[in-house]
């Protein structure tokens, strides 16, 4: 036990060393807290999540088709596997609030007439089930409601099936089958505009001429079943009734989403604590080694007069574990509010739980710890074995001087070129190239994360781009309550301001290339259309081929094809014919799975006589005002979008999550930029103390000898800067692998604009500690320093 | 009982210029509660050309002295005059460019610095003095000629030192302090230092004071000042230098 000399020189060391053990401190904290804060809100949203799926009894396989007898439903039940099936009548609404640009879209979901729904339960918030004896009762899903100011007994006017209601609202619900909704072919997020409402099946049925029928089901399997069999056999079952394919509750349109975005929490949570290990590993190591061999005479005469190595290993290692158990204190407190906070956010914005819970379990805080004291062990337990080991006399002597050198440059022929300044750096830098090499790292880590950072934006502003400005070419899009013969184009040509109409037609697909298969959507577009537009992997445009089919790329990649290739479509609506078509191009795209051809190719497939479900107009801008009146007005409008406002939603909508991550990790990258410059620049400072002062007398000015110190750390950084930009994306590259990339694809891309960003806070992060060890620099004692032997 | 400085000076042969003149010198270190003073009023100038040997018991106030005559340090009463203009209330930043334009300092432990060359750690001073010797003047005056290009951790204690010696008359100051340069050196190895010291006394006629424990390094000094607890106890005009080979300790 040391005794309380000892441990008070402990405590003077922790005070000459604040600053550095505060830096060491704070890069440790940031580790605790990232791995507290991902891995608490991932486990507190999973376990949310899964309670609220267990409550709700949410579907593990969902089915679409167009019209089955009630009686199918039975048959479904025997599937093998399938341990409970619901079915329902689901029917597409718009919502044509005063006060929205454009109507909310949505579903309209049947509730079993009596009793409650064996699966997909919805969870009431606020009022009442609606009563099955007044059919105008519905319930609105809560984010809707509450986006719109809306409360039980309040109206809402509904357009089903092109006829406008009035219906009350009884209530308002959550579904787990929407915990994240996105309405059918958007980006956006805006609970404003996405709508589920349901009502008591007798009620949606009579106003869908559904009787005695339904079009959706669902289905709980039994424990351990084959779900690829059920889905196969529920398909088989389903098949004459227009099924567009069972999906597993892994492609649950809201569940997807979910999982997706838990993912992408548990990876930053196994990765980014990790980078702050390292950092916090490698400060301990230069502070504790330069502790170390500055104190020599002193942990000699300690040995001399008697203490054990133990004792004083001991000793060193308590100044380590203060300085950890510091951070860990702080990075603890930070990480719980931190995750509580973005479990709020997430719940609070984007996933709609009845009830979310912030846990910060006890597992998560032990490995949060032992992570750090790792790092600690790590990066100081190679100085305090060194201090165990010092046999008391030799430590007495000074350390033997590391032989100076000509530097490589020099010996190369460079000398002359170089000049004194530099030739000085060159050789400080070589004396210690494993603290300089380490210290570039430390550098660039901040850099790459700075780059990270950067990157989220520069991702979805480029997502944004190639849909809104290279694919999305229209002013206005109209969408059609259900599909319209094309005369209907000629119409709207007629309206005043009208340059251009191209009808756009859909219809769910399989995609199927041998085994492999993928379900998606196969659009038909204008011949030569001048609205839409697809461009190839080297930015060429693409033209629809008369017969074949122009797939996204990373269909295609899915799928194994190239062009030429033959790609197998089974058509899921209308008269489900299959057709064999060859791929005539890959169009580059941010979003989904999809096939575009010529509206022939998919009247082919669906039959009809190519009616189109949406239209695409160029207006002139002075008529845009009366032209979006006018069709806002049609009985058949559904929506009418303007790309430039959807973007701007999405922008607003995902910019509020995005700056508080790009501001985390900004924050991140400082602290370690800090941690490794200012704890380098102490360093320098102290291991050549000397140096300077004998500079000093010798008439340099403060300016001059500061000069020096910070050319050194300049060539840190400047080396830091290439190696980060690689380490960053290649961060990024790791960050997009997390992402399922059939959902949509983040381009591997990083701005000049992002480097310039992640550069420019690396730089201000160097120059603040520069000048916080400046100080020191200026206060250099010169005769104290001078009257001393090295 | 010592003559009064005015009276030491007119009585002086070669009365020549005063470089230095120190009046009252006083440094008080506040210790917390204590205060050490280090000098108690000390009357004292260096006149060009001359060699000065400082000598005294340990904490007498000699590097204190030394210190504040190169603007190292300030004192806390008393006035500095270089060439008339005063250094006793100058600001670090004149301090500093005293030092860099008029002052050489030799130190006991060399204070070279290690990463650079014997010619580097001249080339140092000569890149930033307004009228500097060649560096490999400097280094031929101290006998280190063919050592130009060695590292101080190759080179001797006694080469070191003179190396030192080269870096801080390399400016061609007007004033070279020196404070123990032989202390860590054995006896042949101090003769030739103190040889260059003296040398570049009688040929460069820079104004040097030397700081020593060893009196019998005081015979090459034209004057002799001893310090005790602070105060000038005593000043000795020697008649004739002797040469360093000639001293014996
Ligand atoms: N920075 C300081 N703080 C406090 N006291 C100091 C400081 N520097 C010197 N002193 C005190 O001032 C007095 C004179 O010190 P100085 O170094 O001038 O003595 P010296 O004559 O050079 O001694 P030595 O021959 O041992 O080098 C001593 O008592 C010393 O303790
Ligand atoms: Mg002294």
């Amino acid at each position: 036990m040391p005794g309380p000399a000892l441990r008070s020189k402990l405590l003077r060391d922790l005070v000459r060393l604040r600053g550095q053990a505060l830096t060491i401190a704070l890069v440790v904290a940031c580790g605790v807290s990232s791995f507290v804060a991902l891995r608490s809100a991932y486990a507190s949203l999973v376990a949310s999540a899964a309670t609220y799926y267990e409550r709700q009894r949410f579907a593990d396989v969902f089915a679409r088709l167009e019209r089955a007898p009630a009686a199918v439903a039975e048959r479904l039940a025997r599937v093998p596997g399938v341990a409970q099936v619901e079915v329902r009548v689901v029917e597409a609404i718009t919502v044509p609030l005063a006060g929205l640009a454009q109507p909310a879209v949505g579903t309209l979901v049947s509730l079993p007439d009596t009793g409650t729904a064996a699966l997909n339960v919805v969870h009431v918030a606020r009022g009442r089930a609606p009563d099955p004896e007044r059919p105008e009762e519905i319930l609105v899903l809560d984010a809707f409601a509450e986006a719109h100011g809306l409360s039980p007994g309040d109206s809402l006017p509904i357009v089903i099936d092109g006829r406008r209601r009035e219906l009350v609202i009884a209530g308002t619900a959550l579904s787990p089958e929407h915990v994240f909704t996105v309405p059918p072919g958007a980006m956006s997020h805006d609970p404003k505009q996405i709508v589920v409402a349901w009502a008591p099946r007798r009620a949606v049925a009579a106003a869908v001429r559904m009787e005695g029928a339904f079009n959706d089901a669902a289905f709980r399997l039994q424990p351990g079943a084959s779900e690829p069999a059920a889905l196969t056999e529920i398909d088989r079952v389903l098949a004459p009734y227009g099924t567009m394919g069972a999906v597993p509750r892994a492609r649950q349109s809201s569940h997807a989403v979910v999982a997706g975005e838990l993912e992408q929490l548990r990876s930053m949570a196994t990765f980014v604590p990790f980078l702050f290990a390292f950092v916090a590993a490698f400060l301990l190591h230069v502070v504790l080694s330069r502790l170390v061999l500055l104190q020599r005479g002193q942990i000699a005469t300690l040995k001399a007069v008697g203490y054990e190595d133990r004792a004083i290993g001991w000793h060193y290692a308590q100044l380590v574990g203060a300085i950890v158990a510091v951070g860990i204190a702080l990075g603890l407190g930070a990480g719980a509010w931190l995750g509580e906070a973005m479990v709020e956010m997430y719940t609070g914005r984007y996933f709609r739980f009845p009830s979310p819970s912030y846990r910060l379990d006890l597992g998560t805080l032990g490995i949060g710890v032992g992570i750090s004291l790792a790092a600690a062990a790590l990066g100081a337990g190679g100085a305090v074995r060194q201090v165990v080991r010092l046999p008391p006399a030799e430590a007495m002597q000074p350390p033997a001087p590391a032989r100076p050198r000509r530097s490589v440059l020099e010996r190369l022929g460079f000398g002359r070129a170089l000049g004194a300044g530099a030739l000085r750096i060159a050789r400080e830098i070589e004396r210690r190239p494993v603290r300089t090499l380490l210290s570039t790292i430390g550098i660039s880590f901040c850099v790459a994360i700075a780059v990270v950072a950067g990157f989220w934006s520069d991702a979805t502003d480029f997502m944004l781009d190639v849909q809104f400005h290279g694919a999305m070419r229209e002013d206005v899009t109209v969408t059609f309550t259900r599909p319209l013969p094309r005369g209907v184009l000629g119409e709207l040509r007629g309206l005043p301001g009208v340059r251009r109409a191209e009808g756009l037609a859909q219809a769910p697909v399989r995609f199927r290339v041998a085994h492999r298969h993928r379900d998606g959507l196969l659009a038909a577009h204008e011949p030569s259309s001048e609205l839409r537009r697809w461009l190839d992997a080297r930015g060429a445009p693409l033209s629809l081929p008369p017969t074949g089919v122009v797939l996204g790329a990373k269909l295609a990649e899915v799928l194994g094809v190239r062009v030429g290739d033959v790609v197998t479509i089974e058509a899921k609506a209308g008269e489900r014919r299959t057709a064999a078509l060859t791929v005539s191009g890959l169009a580059d795209e941010a979003f989904g799975l999809q096939g575009h051809v010529h509206p022939a190719t998919l009247t082919g497939l669906i039959g009809g006589e190519g009616a189109v479900e949406a239209a695409l107009l160029r207006v002139d801008s002075a008529a845009l005002g009366e032209v979006l009146a006018r069709l806002r007005a049609a009985p058949w409008t559904a929506a009418v979008a303007r790309p430039g406002t959807v973007r701007q939603q999405f922008e607003e909508q995902s910019g509020g999550i995005l700056r508080v991550y790009t501001l985390l990790l900004v924050g991140f990258a400082a602290v370690i930029a800090v941690g490794v410059v200012y704890n380098d620049a102490r360093i320098a400072l102290s291991q050549r103390s000397r140096d300077f002062a004998s500079l000093r007398v010798l008439g340099f000015t403060r300016g001059e000898v500061a000069r020096m110190l910070a050319a050194e750390l300049t060539v840190q950084v400047v080396l830091a800067l290439p190696l980060g930009l690689v380490l960053g994306s290649g961060l990024v590259d790791a960050l997009i692998s997390t992402v399922d990339a059939e959902t949509y694809r983040l381009p591997a891309l990083i701005s000049v604009r992002t480097y310039a960003f992640a550069a420019s806070i690396t730089l201000v992060a160097a120059v603040a500690s520069f000048l916080l060890v400046r100080r020191r620099l200026d206060a250099l004692d010169l005769i104290g320093v001078l009257k001393t032997r090295e | 009982m010592p003559p009064p400085p005015s009276l030491a000076a007119a009585l002086s042969p070669a009365a020549s210029p005063e470089v230095l003149a120190g009046r009252g010198l006083t440094k008080v270190y506040r210790m917390g509660e204590v205060d050490v003073h280090a000098l108690r009023g000390v009357d004292v100038e260096l006149r060009e050309g001359e060699m000065v040997v400082l000598l005294g018991p340990s904490g007498s106030g000699k590097s204190t002295l030394l210190n504040i005559l190169g603007g190292l340090d300030t004192p806390t009463e008393g006035t500095l005059r270089h060439r008339g203009a005063p250094l006793h209330d100058a600001g670090p930043g004149e301090l500093t460019r005293y030092r860099r334009e008029h002052v050489g300092f030799v130190f006991q432990f060399y204070n070279l610095l290690p990463g650079l060359t014997a010619l580097e750690n001249v080339a140092l001073v000569t890149d930033i003095a307004a009228d500097p010797f060649e560096p490999e003047d400097a280094l031929a005056l101290v006998g280190l000629a063919d050592r130009l290009h060695h590292f101080p951790a190759q080179l001797s204690g006694g080469e070191q030192q003179r190396v030192a010696i080269a870096r801080a008359v390399a400016k061609n100051p007007e004033v070279l302090l020196c404070d123990e340069p032989t202390g860590a050196l054995d006896y042949a190895t101090g003769v030739q230092v103190l040889e260059v010291i003296e040398r570049v006394n009688r040929e460069l006629g820079t104004t040097t004071a030397v700081i020593t424990h060893n009196a019998a390094v005081a015979s090459l000094a034209d004057r002799v000042l001893t310090l005790a607890d602070g105060r000038l106890a005593r000043e000795d005009r020697n008649a004739t230098r002797a040469a360093p080979r000639d001293i014996r300790w």
